[in-house]
């Protein structure tokens, strides 16, 4: 009775906030209310019987990943204005279509004939802790390590990226820098400037890449 | 069921009294006169007895002082703030042990709110979720000073929070098991018959833990969020009156939850050797029931290690200068992280030839 109390309070409220999301035009809300919709499946992981995965989905997307979407929102100071314009009907049409896709496929799974079986409860032993470790260092050795191996990849690229533009304050500092020191009649404060400015951006490229 | 209820509703009791009512006060005179120690001044000392009485007067001018709202704040969310800095700082302690499993009238009561099997990872989620308050509370004051705090407090904690919790990951693998009780019965069993404490074989991993804890509390050398010097007061630079407390006390039992999680992890918890148990049996063969004498005792003895730290914490602050910001996330990044990486890989390996 209880458990069913609390089910209906979270997956409401993980709808609701889900929705706020979508709908609201400040992205800071919007940020937060993800992070409502987190907690709350987190909860719901607990009814499930999972409180493992629903400590890993707080500590790692709620505590981290969330935190990092903020942090981007904040830093770019995305303004309500600049929100609003970019939701054209193209947009709305859009969602409307994929959500209604994912629906539907969502649908036929649960649907015999279309590869969806009746569903087998969950077995306690394999959300457990040591179930989980065991399945995923076993059977999903390969499929684990590549989706480590995915995942790295993008942190190169990502690093890649943001210091392949970063680099045109410095080149163009030692430019500067080299042709003050062959042309010794300028003065000595444009060979030391562009110096200090390419060391700090090199450094904010290492920090955004590791971030 | 009747009888469970209670009984966590008694422990919850005792935790949040403590920490309300005992630690935050004596942790605002503990820093004010450990300050004024360190510097060589006598610091309050005209309120009772050696100023005892001095956070009393601070609690009451923090009642009365004007609540102030900027005009162009974002008000739902500025409101908010203080309530998101305080509620995850008074929940995690849930998790800490204070005894073994005790018989309490024939039916069996563990000595710990809640025995989750989840415990550290979620006392460490719990944890993680604080620094919402930090970086909404920048966001929603709309003040460049405020603003640059609470960035500067989500880049930080989100460094930090890998290499504490790597330390702490590698706690847990000798132990094979996520709940804070098990931490503390293995600690007892460690090498010698009265047991050994997880600082002496994971010293590297209690440093990284305690440089993160550090961290993560935005206490100095790492309170670049609060910066006074160049961000005025940083994050909460707008707030006053009693949601300024509520960030301060928060930032204090924030900093005591943390200190019991590190006294459990490396100290042996409320255990000592042996002589927590075999006090607590004594005193019972004169009066009282075991179970009484065996949580007073165990809860003295988490208190004092807490405390300990708590003292470090001080000293720490009023000892080292502040970190710049460059050098703050090249040690998260470049030195704390691959460290913690190895730590783990050596504890396993460890682990894995029987030695621990």
């Amino acid at each position: 009775m209880i458990e069913v109390a609390i089910f209906a309070i979270f997956a409401a409220l993980a709808l609701a906030s889900a929705l706020v999301v979508v709908l609201h035009r400040n992205p800071v809300y919007s940020t937060m209310s993800l992070v409502v919709t987190l907690i709350s499946l987190a909860v719901l992981f607990v009814l499930l019987g999972a409180p493992f995965i629903a400590a890993l989905q707080v500590l790692i997307y709620t505590g981290a990943i969330v935190v990092l979407f903020l942090f981007v929102v904040m830093l770019l100071n995305i303004g309500r204005e600049e929100i609003g314009e970019q939701r054209g009907l193209v947009q709305k049409g859009a969602a409307v279509v994929g959500a209604g896709a994912l629906l539907v496929i969502v649908g036929l799974s649960y649907m015999e004939g279309y590869g969806g079986a009746e569903l087998a409860p969950l077995d306690e032993e394999l959300v457990s802790l040591t179930g989980l470790a065991a399945e995923l260092f076993g059977r999903y050795l390969l499929t684990f390590e590549l989706v480590g191996l995915l995942l790295l990849v993008a942190v190169i690229a990502a690093t890649v990226l943001a210091a392949r533009e970063r680099p045109a304050v410095p080149t163009v500092g030692r430019d500067l820098a080299t042709a003050a020191t062959l042309e010794p009649g300028e003065d000595g404060l444009v060979s030391e400037r562009p110096d200090d400015e390419g060391d700090l951006a090199g450094s904010a490229g290492v920090a955004g890449g590791a971030g | 069921m009747l009888f469970d209820l209670g009984a966590t509703a008694v422990k919850l009791g005792i935790f949040l009294g403590i920490l309300l009512g005992a630690i935050a006060p004596v942790m605002v005179w503990v820093e004010r006169r450990g300050s004024a120690l360190i510097q060589d001044r006598p610091g309050p000392n005209r309120l009772g007895p050696w100023g005892l009485l001095q956070p009393a007067a601070d609690a009451l001018k923090f009642f009365f002082k004007e609540d102030v709202t900027p005009s162009l704040a974002d008000r739902p969310l500025y409101l908010a703030a203080p309530v998101l800095a305080v509620l995850p700082a008074l929940t995690t302690f849930v998790f800490i042990p204070f005894g073994p499993t005790v018989e309490v009238a024939g039916r069996a009561v563990p000595l710990v709110v809640s025995d989750a099997s989840a415990g550290v990872l979620l006392f460490l989620a719990i944890a993680s979720l604080g620094v919402y308050s930090l970086v909404i509370a920048g966001y929603a004051s709309n003040n460049k000073y405020s603003l640059i705090g609470g960035l500067r407090a989500s880049a930080q904690l989100i460094s930090y929070e890998l290499a504490m919790t790597l330390a702490v990951v590698a706690v847990l693998i000798p132990v094979g098991s996520f709940r804070l009780t098990e931490v503390v019965a293995y600690q007892r069993e460690l090498w010698t018959p009265f047991g050994m404490w997880n600082v002496v074989p994971q010293l590297v991993g209690f440093f990284i833990f305690m440089v993160a804890a550090f961290a993560e509390t935005n206490r100095l050398p790492f309170d670049l969020p609060e910066a006074e010097s160049e961000l005025i007061a940083g994050f909460h630079t707008e707030y006053s009156a009693m949601r300024f407390a509520a960030f301060f006390m928060s930032e204090y039992i924030a900093m005591t939850t943390l200190s019991a999680l590190a006294a459990t992890l490396f100290f042996g918890g409320w255990s000592f050797f042996g002589l927590v148990e075999g006090a607590a049996r004594t005193v019972a063969g004169w009066f009282g029931p075991f179970w009484l004498w065996m949580g007073l005792f165990g809860l003295g003895t988490l208190l004092l290690k807490t405390v300990c730290f708590l003292g470090l914490f001080v000293w720490v602050r009023w000892t080292f200068p502040r970190f710049r910001y460059d050098q703050l996330m090249r040690l998260g990044w470049k030195v704390l992280l691959p460290l913690a990486l190895a730590n783990v890989i050596v504890v396993a390996a460890a682990t894995l030839a029987g030695w621990l």
